[in-house]
This record gives structure tokens, C-alpha cells and sequence, in this order.
């Protein structure tokens, strides 16, 4: 008697003939295979950070790739490694994605010398978003130290852009020098929407600084607001984002309605390596977005 | 579930079935230890002769014919500035005969992680589907504690599920594919005499154990004793060789990393199984270390094997068989851990 133990093929399940989709979690996919992504467009912003544009190359795929503000995606760069970096662009783009990424390592690097035009991979959206549908009426308080400010821009797009659905809108910006300051140029458009307070400190000035000096907590304690009537995005170095917060909740903001992105090692994106978790919590599927309260309550987050 | 009764021999028969077409895996004598007892492995077996269905443990679990230790993701293909990608899942049927109560538990476990919630892998859903498991009852292990998580005992997740009646094995049937298997061979329907040996021989076990640990309440004790002094005591003695990891049928941490090869016209996306008391573990760019002293990697594992899975799916995520506790060079285990932190609640 000899038996043929029968062979089971996965892609032939009906999941795998839907289209790819890291929206829909629970669909048994290809979830190593990466949309093809093209780098239309790279931007200097300082001596260690560069914007690219990415645009997924096939229209179908791109069509379909919809984000919220603050999730991220894993950018694969074929034969050196993949890497979590912050969606920075508005969602109601559709063209390409804004990645603003600093040099630190070896994916970074190479990325750096990336020419206009080289295809690099791109999975996601992963992660959860600042709630900005919860914010709506609000007065909302967007608030960024260091590189803080690329996850910061995809909130800051959504605000702007449906400027009437909040109440007041403060974005407030701090970096340890002014030469780190990213996105220069693109101030004085924030600061000429009607309803919009742009505030930049920073802690060293140089010769050319006019602009105030001091840390970030600074800022906000000069800051008029209605605490009751307020949420908050945070987004920075865990240092940072504690004193504000902190600050904050002195201030009468509760502290579910502060939201930070937090950054952890990550391997996978989907909860499956590990490499992110706080006590229990993956940062990847239950983060980067947490309220300041359930952060607060992570064993070893800060 | 069905059940029926095999004899040996029909056993035997089955097996040497499966054995003509596929890969069998099994417990394998593979060396005698320091403490003159037989070291088994789960290995590829020939034949039906090579499995020693009486084996205590192994070693290391079964896990790596579901989460092998290095897995290729994917391949890209160079060609000058453009690539593609390439995806394979592993579909070649095979079988695994003889695992215990508690590494179908902890199979289970990895389910729970790998096959539901957000994004089911397809790679360990491929290995899965495709290895028919064929689980045996046993006596418990020294320094064992599965009964303490409820893993002794074991009612899906297989296949096929053996006890030994003596003469004949009281088979339980998890499937219909085991089924299929069970009927090619003479088996008989279950009497009333077979129900009782079989329920005894499952209250022998379950008298046998030695080792208890207590685990009523034990996320909660965990979240009260996260700054106990207990941790750097262990931690102070672990070498973060990350064995106890490579050792535990359900820890599944891994990294990824990418190689070209030398003519660079492939690169190659590949896991590795890690262990969070590795020391790079939770590095990041800029030599930050989210976890870097030996007690809070430690504390670590036992947290997520304790409280985080637990929190995650109601259970731990321990299956008790202590193959950490063997394998670890410095003599942590979980019994004298975990009794520890009782000690330190009371002290
Ligand atoms: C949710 C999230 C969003 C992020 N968004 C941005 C962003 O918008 N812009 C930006 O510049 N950076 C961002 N980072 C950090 C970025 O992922 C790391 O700088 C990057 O992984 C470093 O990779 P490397 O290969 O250059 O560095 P190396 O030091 O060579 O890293 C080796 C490996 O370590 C891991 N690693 C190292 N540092 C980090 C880290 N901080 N986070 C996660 N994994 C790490 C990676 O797996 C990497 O492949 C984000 C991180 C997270 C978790
Ligand atoms: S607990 Fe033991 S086996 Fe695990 S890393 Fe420490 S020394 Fe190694
Ligand atoms: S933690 Fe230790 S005792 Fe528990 S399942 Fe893993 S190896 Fe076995
Ligand atoms: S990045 Fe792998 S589990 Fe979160």
C-alpha cells in the first residue's frame, strides 16, 4: 500500500486571486511581495535628510494604494534591505508618496545615493493612524521636534486641506539648530492659510536666526488655547514627546486626546517578528499611533 | 472527533505508506546524553524501524519544519537598473510522526500567530497544510510542565492522535485526510473495554507529573513584579546565547536580512529565526538599544511567553516542556523562575 500524501497548494486559494491589499489584514496574500515603486523625485532638505517621491508603477496598484495619516510602509530597496519609514504626504495624493528618510545605516545610505528614476519595492500601508475624523471641531495642536515633523506632515495635509472642519490649528516646530530645520520651504504656504498659527524655535541659534530660541515646552507655554476643547499630535524623539505631553496634560489636555508615533526596530510590518513589541504590544499593527494614555501604560515604552 | 483502534502492526503498515512517497519525519535516537539517557531529535526517517515512538523529548522541537531556521522570502533578479521578484511557498507534502500533547499545543499556538489575525503567512500556512501530523500520548518528561499550562493534553490541531493501549493504539482522529489513512489499513471501531483502558491511561498520565509551576494569575503577578530584583538575579547569569529560543517550540521572533551574490545578479531576502535576548534584538540605527541589559531581555521572553501571548489569546504562550530549561547553559528554567517571583510576591 503506498499513499501519495495530497499536495497542497496555497496560491490556489481564492484570497490569493484578489488583489493585493495590506489594507485588508486578513486576506491570505503575498504579504512579502512589494509594489513595484519608481523615485520620480528627490529633494534636498538638509546635510542628512532627503525627500523622495515614489510613485507605485502600475496604475491599477497605484489607483487602489489608499493611506491615513501616520501609518507607515516597509520601503525595500532590493539587495540591501527593508526599512519602516513614515508615510509624509497628503492621502488625497494619488500620484506618489512623499518619503522623507535621514541617512543612518546601511538601507539609508544607499538610499541617499539613489538616482531619480531607480525602482525600489514598497509594502503597506501598515500601522494606525491619528484619529482625525475624532479630532473634527476640535482645535488641534500639531507638534514636531527633529524629524518629527515627516510623520507630522500627512496630519498636517489633512488639516490643511479640510481647514474647516477643525477649530483652531497650531503647528509648532522645533529643532536643535536651524540648518536642521526640514522643510524650509514650505513655511510660508503653512503660515498663509487663513486660521493657521506656525510656530519654529530652536535650541541653538546661529549667526542668521532671528526667529526665537529656546526649547520646544517653550513654545507652548506661551500658547492660548482651550484645553477641553483640544487634541494633540506629537510626534518627535521619546524624550520630546514627554515633556510636551506632560506639559500638556499640566495644561488640562486630557491625555486620550494626545496622540504620538512611536519607532521601534521592525522587521515585518505585520506582527509577526517581534522585533517591535513593547511588553505586549507590537508597535507595527497596534502603533505607531498611540494615544499618550495607552503609552503611558506600555511596560518599557519610554 | 472519531476514534478507532489500530493494532501495531496496522500502524506500521501505514506508516511504511506514507514512507514509500514521502518525507517522514520522526524522534530519532541520535546520542546518548551525559545522564546516560537517549538524546532524540526530530529527523527524516527511512524507515518505520528508525522512529523510537518511545522517546521521552528531543532536544529541539519539530518547529523547524514549520518556521525552518533560515527561510528564503523572496529573490530578486537584477538586470542592469531593473528586478523582479520572486516568491516560492514550500509545498512538498510530508509527515511528522510522533510528536507529543505538547508540541501539537504549541503548533497550535504558532497557528494562532502565523494563520490568523492580521496577514496570515503564507509560508508557514504552506508548511502546515501540507505536513500531516501524527501525535502520541507519553508520560511526562522530566522537568515537564505541561500540565500546569493545559498543554498535556491536545484535541485538534493533528491529524492523527495515538495512544498506547498496549497491544494496539487508541487512535483519535483529527481529520479527514487521517481518516482516509486510518481506513487503508485493518483498524476496528472502539468498544466499551478500549474506552476505559484508554481513559486510564490518560489519568496515569495526568498523575504523573512532578513539576508544577503556578500560573493562576501569573500576567498579572508579572505586570506587579516588573521591576522585581528577581530579574537581574536570572539575568545576571544568562549569556544571551539565545539556545532557550532556538530550544522552544513556539518562540518565533525572527529578522530578515537581504545578500547579493557575488555576480550581483540575485539578492536574496532571507529570515532567520532570532531570540529577544540576543543583544541586538531591539538595536536601531544610531546604536540605540531598546533593551540593553541581559535582565530586561530575559524578562522580556518570559514576559511575552507569559503575559503578552496571554493577553494577546488567552493562554500562555509556554507549553511547558522545559526543552528551554535543558537547554540552557546557565541553568534558567521556568519552574525556578517563575516559583521565584511567587517567592518575591510573598517575601
Ligand atoms: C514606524 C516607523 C516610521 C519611521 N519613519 C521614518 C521616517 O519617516 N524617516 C526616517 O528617516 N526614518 C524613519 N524611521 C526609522 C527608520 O526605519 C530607520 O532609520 C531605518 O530602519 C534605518 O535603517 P538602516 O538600514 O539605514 O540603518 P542600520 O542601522 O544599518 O539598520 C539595520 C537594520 O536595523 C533596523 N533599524 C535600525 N534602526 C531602526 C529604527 N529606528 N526603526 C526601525 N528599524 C530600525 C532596520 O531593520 C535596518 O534594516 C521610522 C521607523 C519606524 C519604526
Ligand atoms: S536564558 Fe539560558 S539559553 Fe536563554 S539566552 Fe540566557 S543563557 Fe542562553
Ligand atoms: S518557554 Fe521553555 S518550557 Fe515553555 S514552551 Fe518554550 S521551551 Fe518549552
Ligand atoms: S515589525 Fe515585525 S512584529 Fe512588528
Amino acid at each position: 500500500m503506498s499513499t501519495e500524501l495530497h499536495r497542497y497548494d496555497i496560491t490556489q486559494e481564492s484570497d490569493f486571486l484578489q488583489p493585493r491589499d495590506f489594507n485588508r489584514k486578513t486576506l491570505l496574500q503575498h504579504v512579502d511581495q512589494v509594489f513595484r515603486a519608481q523615485i520620480t523625485n528627490i529633494i534636498d532638505l538638509t546635510s542628512e535628510e532627503k525627500l523622495f517621491h515614489v510613485r507605485l508603477v502600475k496604475d491599477h496598484q497605484r489607483e487602489r494604494f489608499t493611506f491615513l495619516p501616520g501609518q507607515f510602509v516597509m520601503l525595500e530597496v532590493p539587495g540591501y534591505g527593508e526599512i519602516p519609514i513614515s508615510i509624509s504626504s497628503a492621502p488625497t495624493n494619488k500620484g506618489y508618496l512623499e518619503l522623507c528618510i535621514r541617512k543612518v545605516g546601511r538601507v539609508t545610505s544607499v538610499l541617499h545615493k539613489a538616482r531619480r528614476g531607480a525602482l525600489v519595492g514598497i509594502r503597506g500601508p501598515f500601522g494606525t493612524s491619528f484619529p482625525m475624523e475624532k479630532m473634527r471641531d476640535h482645535s488641534v495642536l500639531l507638534i514636531a521636534g527633529g524629524l518629527g515633523l515627516a510623520p507630522l506632515r500627512a496630519p498636517i495635509f489633512h488639516v490643511t486641506e479640510n481647514r474647516t472642519n477643525y477649530d483652531q490649528v497650531h503647528i509648532i516646530y522645533g529643532t536643535r539648530t536651524p540648518d536642521q530645520l526640514l522643510f524650509d520651504y514650505q513655511y510660508e504656504q503653512w503660515r498663509r492659510i487663513n486660521g493657521v498659527n506656525l510656530s519654529i524655535i530652536v535650541e541653538q541659534p546661529d549667526e542668521a536666526w532671528t526667529g526665537e530660541v529656546g526649547l520646544i515646552t517653550k513654545l507652548i507655554d506661551d500658547l492660548d488655547f482651550d484645553p477641553a476643547n483640544t487634541y494633540a499630535i506629537v510626534c518627535g524623539p521619546p524624550v520630546m514627546f514627554k515633556f510636551v505631553c506632560n506639559q500638556l496634560s499640566t495644561k488640562g489636555v486630557p491625555m486620550h486626546r494626545m496622540f504620538v508615533s512611536l519607532e521601534r526596530r521592525m522587521h515585518c510590518g505585520m506582527g509577526k517578528c517581534c522585533r517591535c513589541n513593547i511588553g505586549s504590544t507590537y508597535t507595527c499593527v497596534d502603533g505607531p499611533v498611540f494615544d499618550y494614555w495607552s503609552v503611558m501604560n506600555l511596560k518599557e515604552a519610554i | 472527533m472519531l476514534f478507532k483502534i489500530l493494532t501495531k502492526d496496522g500502524f506500521e503498515q501505514l506508516v511504511d505508506g506514507i514512507l514509500e512517497s514521502n518525507e517522514v519525519i520522526g524522534p530519532k535516537r541520535v546520542a546518548t546524553g551525559a545522564n546516560g539517557k537517549p538524546i532524540h531529535q526530530y529527523l527524516p526517517v527511512t524507515s518505520f524501524g528508525e522512529l523510537d515512538l518511545d522517546y521521552e523529548t528531543t532536544e529541539f522541537p519539530a518547529k523547524t519544519y514549520f518556521l525552518p531556521y533560515r527561510e528564503t522570502l523572496s529573490t530578486f533578479h537584477f538586470d542592469e537598473a531593473d528586478w523582479t521578484q520572486e516568491i516560492r511557498y514550500r509545498i512538498q507534502p510530508r509527515a511528522i510522526v510522533g510528536l507529543h500533547a505538547c508540541d501539537i499545543n504549541g503548533l497550535l499556538k504558532l497557528d494562532k500567530v502565523f494563520g490568523r489575525d492580521a496577514f496570515p503567512s503564507p509560508y508557514y500556512l504552506s508548511r502546515r497544510r501540507n505536513t500531516l501530523v501524527v501525535g502520541i500520548d507519553h508520560m511526562p518528561c522530566e522537568g515537564g510542565f505541561c500540565q500546569s499550562v493545559d498543554a498535556h493534553v491536545v484535541s485538534h490541531g493533528f491529524d492523527l492522535f495515538l495512544t498506547d493501549l498496549g497491544d494496539r493504539y487508541f487512535v483519535s482522529i483529527g481529520s479527514d485526510r487521517g481518516f482516509d489513512l486510518v481506513g487503508k489499513v485493518e483498524n476496528r471501531e472502539v468498544s466499551e473495554d478500549d474506552t476505559h483502558a484508554y481513559l486510564a491511561v490518560r489519568r496515569r498520565i495526568s498523575d504523573a507529573f512532578k513539576t508544577h509551576v503556578r500560573t493562576q494569575n501569573l500576567p498579572t503577578l508579572l505586570d506587579l513584579e516588573f521591576d522585581s530584583p528577581v530579574w537581574k538575579r536570572w539575568g545576571d547569569k544568562c549569556l544571551s546565547c539565545g539556545s532557550c529560543a532556538m530550544a522552544c517550540p513556539t518562540c518565533y521572533c525572527y529578522g530578515v536580512n537581504e545578500e547579493v551574490s557575488m555576480d550581483f545578479t540575485v539578492g536574496t531576502k532571507v529570515k532567520q529565526l532570532h531570540s529577544c535576548n540576543l543583544v541586538d534584538f531591539a538595536m536601531v540605527a544610531g546604536d540605540h538599544n531598546f533593551r540593553p541589559s541581559r535582565e530586561s531581555r530575559l524578562k522580556y521572553r518570559y514576559y511575552h511567553q507569559h503575559r503578552g501571548f496571554a493577553e494577546a489569546y488567552d493562554e500562555p504562550k509556554c507549553v511547558g516542556c522545559n526543552r528551554c530549561g535543558r537547554v540552557c547553559l546557565a541553568g534558567i528554567n521556568p519552574p525556578e523562575v517563575i516559583a521565584d517571583l511567587h517567592e518575591e510576591d510573598r517575601a
